[in-house]
């Protein structure tokens, strides 16, 4: 527990991922087996342990900490976990366990013991292994690691590649004994389970508009890229299983997807919501989405009000045929020809787009309207999948952006390079009321889209019109203009504006202009894309 | 205010500070008064502007290091467990353990003994003398981090997290936020004590309290201003600043700061995550819940008053455990130095 636990603790602090990879790295560098496995499977939520209910935690501390004292910490505190493992009476003693001997013991254990494997824990451990411990029984790890992320950590451990380590994670579970042989160079890559077996995504490159004169028009197919999650379908046999982007298993997130795959074969395309009309699936807004992606496993009404389905881009095996050696143009052809013999009424084509040259392609991407296109994705004719992101062969164009002005309200700090810089910045536009009276509402954070000199010309200026402090975040008069950048503007209950920016990033600064002019909330509530 | 002292009349709260009746002194006023009687030189404590103030050497030290040697009208200095008598009040000063020259103050009269703690911490520090327990009739103490979630880590284990994180970041400055006096020459021990003999770099407004501590004897190592540095000679070392200065244009000169930060109020994860710290080091000058309540016991005062911080629960617990206890509502202490 100790070495895991210290890693939570700089986990929890640490924002930068490029720290983070380092502290996991390191952890996975100095910590046997099978601690090393079992800490691996708790930050990747795959860790299967019979979960304790914070109530349980609470009438073990309740039972031996004064109550009045308690009631006053935990106020103070906030976090029942955090108050539990400052405020538990005992110092530590004895034998730190391990965290094999604890996740082991919580394996074994039958319901009734927990409690009492617990308090005992709780009474050998220090602080911040206190608080480790409440975490992995309540099932609340969140120290801002993705399973993505700890694998790339485990990729930058070992310096094996991160596509082969993907490839492999659905046929591995912890404690990953034979994964961590096989990263230490002392095993045999453990076989992946070939039934389920996630294959690394081909990624595009984003190009700009003036780089597409250099390319050869004739060489590219065009089509649509749709607004929703990237997506690889595998079944075949028994399994079923639907993987994002980074070869996380979204499965139960879309039963109905799952439901629907009775076939034998590994594709890929975008998962989208929409509903069906005479012209078949009509997307809605990335954001409608979003609420179902919230949610863990599949919610009746959710799945009801925002059906789900996947509009194919790509085939990767047809039964046992691998087609990924095979050009863009020949896999296509399989495509369309196995949705013809597969036909179901979850997935559907993503069209090609006919075009003579990149002027006719460039006026199509500019009439484009609807919500659900981000833009244009450009496909060599000849290219092979490649897993990963490979210059040349795939592009996304993605649409120009819509933009605003808005006023600089509030700057945050940021952490490493730019601890001493504000640069995280909170803007807003103008809400009118029936009297005239303006009023500033947020809409939005930014922290990107500067170059270094403009950066250290906002922060000087958030310095010297600072009207309030709070921490880290400075209030700033608001008399700056910051015309942002983004792909698309959603309705959104949660916020204050009822709107939310996808990607904002500050476009320009316009020191020139007058705050007074900046945009007003209806012109940006105009800019939402309702879904059709 | 409520009733001044039922234990001891003799001493009772105001709005300037703890009066001494028989004695016609004030102990750490917060406004210019005829005498003063100062616990130790936190600038909460330690104002300027007194016609005769009395303190240890080191206090005296360490106020005019900071305003000047006519900060006072007269400065009279008295030895731990040396004793005078002023008015009808005998008056020792017994080591408090919070920072160099920091003091307890044992007070006599009408057969009466009554102890003000000042700010205090049991756990052993290298650059002060440690805690005596006075027994006494009547305890006045501190109570800075008076709720159980408040126990502190061995120092220690603190070092060496700032030292395993140094070692995982060589290309990094870990610039740690401290306060100017007490806090930061303690780290420069600790780290000293861990075995760290690098120089250690200071930011401009630290110099001054270390070079006192120095002339009063406590070894700190080598140590050097930032200023003048190279950027990329601070990687990998350990930079001493005042807390904020990590926000300030001034660490611009270090590569990549990571910013940590020593206090006491670094335990509440919360709490330090708001301040923006990314390295908080639970290392602090005052006692935390565990030592409160040890030199309750230890003291055996039959009565406790509980002065600024958290007085509420620490009542509660010194009642609990069958004494007389009562909050003093002293105002005018801030958190400097926890
Ligand atoms: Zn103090």
């Amino acid at each position: 527990m100790k070495a895991f636990a210290a890693l939570l603790d700089r986990l929890v602090y640490t924002p930068g991922r490029d720290a983070k990879l380092r502290l996991l790295a390191d952890y996975f560098a100095r910590n046997p087996d099978p601690d090393r496995g079992y800490a691996l499977a708790a930050l990747t939520g795959t860790l299967d342990l019979a979960q304790a209910k914070p109530a349980l935690v609470r009438d073990l501390v309740e039972a031996r900490v004064d109550a009045e004292l308690f009631r006053w910490s935990y106020d103070f505190v906030g976090d029942l976990a955090e108050t539990v493992s400052l405020i538990w009476p005992k110092r530590p003693e004895g034998e730190v366990p391990t965290l094999s001997e604890v996740v082991e013991s919580l394996q074994r254990a039958g319901r009734r013991d927990v409690p009492g494997l617990i308090e005992g824990w709780l009474d050998r451990l220090d602080v911040d292994q206190r608080w480790a411990l409440i975490k992995l029984v309540t099932g609340g790890l969140r120290v801002g690691v993705s399973a993505r992320l700890a694998r790339t950590a485990l990729a930058t451990w070992s310096g094996k590649p991160l596509a082969e380590i993907e490839e492999i994670w659905h046929g591995v579970t912890p404690p990953f004994t034979g994964l961590f042989a096989w990263l230490a160079g002392r095993g045999e890559r453990p076989a992946a389970d070939a039934t389920a077996l996630f294959r690394p995504l081909m990624l595009a490159h984003p190009i700009e508009d003036a780089e597409l004169n250099e390319l050869d028009a004739r060489a590219y197919r065009a089509e649509w890229k749709w607004d929703g999650i990237r997506v690889q379908l595998v079944a075949g046999g028994a399994a079923r299983r639907l993987y994002s982007r980074s070869g996380d298993d979204v499965s139960a997130t879309f039963p109905e997807i799952v439901e629907a795959m009775d076939f034998d074969a590994v594709l890929d395309g975008e998962l989208l919501v929409g509903r069906v009309t005479d012209q078949g699936w009509q997307p809605a807004p990335f954001n409608d989405l979003q609420q179902r992606l919230n949610r863990k496993t599949g919610v009746r009404g959710l799945m009801e009000s925002h059906p789900a389905f996947v509009r194919l881009y790509d085939i990767l095996l047809d039964g046992g045929e691998d087609l990924r050696a095979q050009p863009f143009d020949e896999r296509r052809r399989r495509l369309v020809a196995w949705h013809g013999a597969h036909a179901r009424e979850r997935f559907d084509i993503s069209p090609l787009i006919e075009f003579a040259d990149w002027g006719r392609l460039r006026e199509l991407r500019a009439e484009a309207r609807e919500a659900s296109i981000e833009g244009l994705m450009l496909k060599r004719g000849d290219s092979p999948y490649l897993a990963g992101r490979v210059r040349g062969p795939w592009f996304k164009w993605k649409r120009a952006p819509l933009t605003v002005d808005a006023v600089l309200m509030y700057a945050q700090r940021g952490h490493g390079k730019r601890s001493s810089f504000y640069s995280d910045f909170t803007f807003g536009v103008w809400r009118r009321d029936l009297g005239g009276a303006a009023e500033l509402v947020p809409v939005g954070k930014a922290y990107f889209g500067f170059t270094d000199a403009e950066l250290a010309a906002l922060d000087r200026w958030v310095r010297s019109h600072t009207v309030e402090r709070y921490g880290p975040v400075r209030a700033v008069e608001h008399a700056l203009v910051l015309e942002i950048a983004c792909d698309s503007v959603h309705a959104s209950p949660r916020h204050k504006s009822g709107v939310a920016m996808r990607f904002p990033r500050v476009h320009r600064i316009r020191w020139d202009k007058p705050a007074a002019e900046a945009d007003d909330l209806e012109t940006v509530t105009r800019m939402v894309v309702a879904a059709s | 205010m409520s009733d001044p002292a039922r234990g001891g009349h003799w001493i009772r709260p105001t709005p300037t500070g703890l009066y001494v009746e028989p004695g016609d002194f004030y102990i750490d006023p917060g406004r210019p008064v005829g005498r003063a009687v100062i616990s130790h030189g936190h600038s909460d404590h330690a104002r300027s502007g007194h016609d005769h103030v009395l303190a240890t050497r080191e206090t005296l030290a360490i106020m005019a290091g900071r305003h000047g040697q006519d900060c006072a009208g007269a400065m009279q200095a008295v030895a731990y467990g040396e004793s005078l008598v002023i008015g009808g009040v005998t008056l020792r000063l017994a080591p408090a353990g919070h920072i160099l020259g920091s003091a307890q103050i044992v007070l006599e009269h009408a057969g009466q003994r009554i102890v003000v703690s000042g700010d205090y911490k049991r756990r052993p520090d290298p650059t002060c003398p440690p805690f005596e327990a006075v027994p006494c009739d009547v305890f006045i103490t501190e109570a800075t981090f008076g709720l159980p979630v408040f126990r502190h880590p061995p120092d220690r284990d603190e070092i060496a997290k700032l030292l395993a994180t140094a070692a995982l970041f060589p290309e990094r400055a870990m610039l740690v936020g401290v306060y100017a006096l007490g806090k930061c020459q303690r780290v420069i021990a600790l780290l000293r004590q861990a075995g760290y003999d690098k120089p250690i770099f200071l930011h401009g407004q630290l110099g001054a309290m270390c070079d006192v501590y120095r002339r009063c004897g406590v070894e700190l190592g080598e140590l050097r201003p930032v200023i003048g540095m190279i950027k990329e000679g601070l990687a990998g070392a350990i930079v001493l600043a005042p807390p904020g200065a990590a926000a300030e244009r001034w660490a611009r000169r270090l590569p990549e700061p990571l910013v940590a930060q020593a206090s006491g109020w670094m335990r509440v994860k919360q709490r330090a995550k708001q301040s923006g710290v990314e390295l908080p080091l639970v290392i602090s000058d005052h006692a935390d819940w565990d030592e409160l309540l040890q030199t309750i016991d230890e003291i055996e005062a039959p009565e406790i008053w509980v002065t600024h911080g958290r007085e509420e629960a620490l009542v509660h617990a010194a009642k609990a455990r069958g004494r007389k206890a009562r909050a003093l509502a002293l105002v005018g202490y801030d958190e400097e130095g926890s």
